[in-house]
């Protein structure tokens, strides 16, 4: 169904829209669009990063989501307290499969879920005694933390509680960092601004806790920022990244810990993988301390090697050689699965719906596979994110920004994707539809799929979703065989 | 008056961000760029315009700087 022309998207767009008042109408035709590779700038036809209507299935998080769930939460050596009532922090515990090593409890605390449980007596009361107490008893349980952040849930802003206070003379007494973030959910309108309230956290409280020491340094030395190492990616990545010849000094945050956050300032190059969640902090480091940034896309073959090549690029000729003989080396293997998985797959069509860098990272890895994207859209993304995305999309493909469950759903009825590529939400939704659905916000539990390695595992479970047997017997035996007996009869009749 | 950062890409361009809003967009036209003066009033791709104090040009680029909105963009 992707021969779809401009007009005839135009007009499914409408066909949806049909159903809304007036005003919401008006609204929500904003952030649909057709896409028109000639367009230079995103904010011409979509609108973005606006605060979704009342009334609407929103797929969205917030923006304690964004600062806990997943720029903080992933750095495993400190301890991440959900400052509030339980359930914010339960509720997200260990969902986002970051993987690491270390022993849990010990000296990592990656799935573990530190909470202050708010109860009223805390809301009227105030609950910074309670935190002070929660820091003391974490220090005498987990005495080989490294620090602790204080991520603040709603409640926290709206009674007004001065966590700062609490952390700077809590970390005097505990002679370690306690950085209080203030990404209570109510703030924004998705968790983008909990991503930024992170970064900026991290730039007041972390970054320049080495400035002065000394460091060993190579020509070499880069970070990986933006890789939360879901199902292993950051490892996918890093084995390439190292086998090119580059150091890696940090990772961010994927299997990320506070000393490799504080010697991030020692690097010649950030190499950034997801720009939307992790942006501010590469610019202020480009800016404070001259390291420029570079993004790259680990999905898929050919944007690997030009990714690789790119990376190069700011390196000599060694680092260049590296590149080449990386690529080298994987190009049979890449054959190999391409060779298996394309006859499969060629031609079959993918409507995607994520957040952060997926909507246009991974349409690469899907041409690698003879597939087409045919509509994608972001949770929560910004106009340059869009911008970005323009030119990795088919003209008169569909665009569609912080969609509603029932457009979603509709376009996906019009346009009969052969996969959909979005999140546990829409999974069962689309299933029961008879649609086949790869959860691409955590891999389905699979993974990884950035990197050469992460792309037979990407291929493999593409080819696993469309080809099972089970999206033919969706319709029961006993609906099925009167109709066709019945047109067998008929035939015998006539 | 806000804070925004200027940054010169690999071409010489220049591109404005507005941190607060997370604003990112080519500056088009700056008002002075010579060696000696820099500044004045930028105009933007989005159609935006935003002064920046005359002053000789900064040593190292991203800079991050105080401007004042001459005409906002929408």
């Amino acid at each position: 169904m992707s021969t779809l022309t401009r007009e005839e998207t135009e007009a499914l767009i409408q066909e949806v829209l049909e159903v809304y008042p007036e005003k919401a109408r008006k609204d929500r035709e904003k952030h649909l669009a057709v896409n028109d590779q000639s367009v230079e700038q995103s904010k011409k036809c979509i609108t973005s990063n606006r605060k979704s209507l009342p009334g609407v299935m929103t797929i969205r998080g917030c923006a304690y989501a964004g600062s806990k769930g997943v720029v903080w939460g992933p750095i495993k050596d400190m301890i991440h307290i959900s400052h509030g009532p339980v359930g914010c922090g339960q509720y997200s515990r260990a969902g986002r499969r970051n993987y690491y090593v270390g022993t849990t409890g010990v000296d990592t605390f990656g799935t573990m879920n530190f909470t202050s449980d708010f109860q009223e007596k805390d809301i009227v009361f105030g609950g910074d005694k309670k935190l002070a107490k929660l820091i003391n008893e974490i220090e005498l349980l987990f005495p080989l933390h490294k620090g602790i952040s204080v991520q603040s849930e709603c409640p926290i802003g709206l009674i007004g509680d001065d966590i700062e206070a609490v952390s700077k003379k809590a970390a005097k007494e505990i002679d370690k960092p306690i950085v209080p973030v203030r990404c209570e959910g109510f703030r924004g309108v998705s968790q983008s601004l909990g991503h930024h309230i992170a970064n900026d956290a991290i730039r007041d409280w972390v970054l320049d806790a080495r400035d002065g020491a000394p460091f060993e340094s190579t020509p070499y030395d880069v970070s990986i920022i933006g890789d939360y190492n879901i199902g292993g990616d950051a490892w996918a990545s890093r084995i390439l990244i190292e086998e090119m010849g580059l150091r890696v000094v940090s990772q961010w945050s994927g299997d990320g810990t506070l000393a490799e956050m504080e010697k991030t300032p020692k690097v010649k190059l950030n190499l950034l993988h997801c720009y939307r969640s992790m942006n501010y902090i590469s610019r202020h480091m480009e800016e404070k301390y001259g390291i420029p940034w570079l993004e790259y896309n680990f999905f898929g073959p050919t944007k690997i090697a030009e990714s690789l090549r790119a990376i190069a690029a700011h390196f000599d000729d060694k680092i260049k050689e590296g590149a080449e003989r990386v690529i080298a080396k994987y190009q049979p293997m890449m054959e190999a699965v391409i060779a298996k998985y394309k006859p499969r797959l060629q031609g079959k069509t993918v409507m995607l719906y994520v957040g952060g860098l997926r909507p246009r990272h991974v349409i690469g890895a899907y041409e690698d596979l003879g597939m087409e994207v045919i509509g994608t859209g972001y949770e929560f993304a910004h106009g340059d994110d869009y911008d970005r995305t323009i030119k990795e999309m088919g003209n008169a493909t569909l665009l569609y920004d912080d969609v509603t469950g029932f457009e979603l759903e509709e376009f996906v009825k019009k346009l009969k994707p052969d996969l959909v590529g979005s999140g546990i939400k829409e999974k069962y939704v689309f299933q029961k539809m008879g649609i086949p659905l790869r959860q691409m916000h955590s891999w389905d539990y699979s993974g990884p799929y950035h990197g050469y390695d992460g792309f037979a595992i990407f291929a493999r479970d593409m080819d696993m979703a469309i080809s099972n047997p089970c999206w033919s017997k969706l319709v029961p035996p006993w609906k099925k065989l009167p109709e066709t007996e019945t047109a067998a009869e008929l035939k015998k009749v006539a | 008056m806000a804070n925004i950062m200027v940054r010169k890409d690999a071409a010489g361009a220049y591109s404005f961000y507005l941190p607060k809003r997370d604003l990112e967009d080519a500056i088009v036209t700056m008002e002075f760029d010579s060696a000696e003066k820099w500044g004045g009033e930028i105009r933007l791709n989005n159609g935006g315009a935003y002064y920046i104090e005359p002053q000789i040009p900064p040593a190292r680029f991203p800079i991050s700087l105080r401007a004042r909105r001459v005409d906002a963009a929408e």
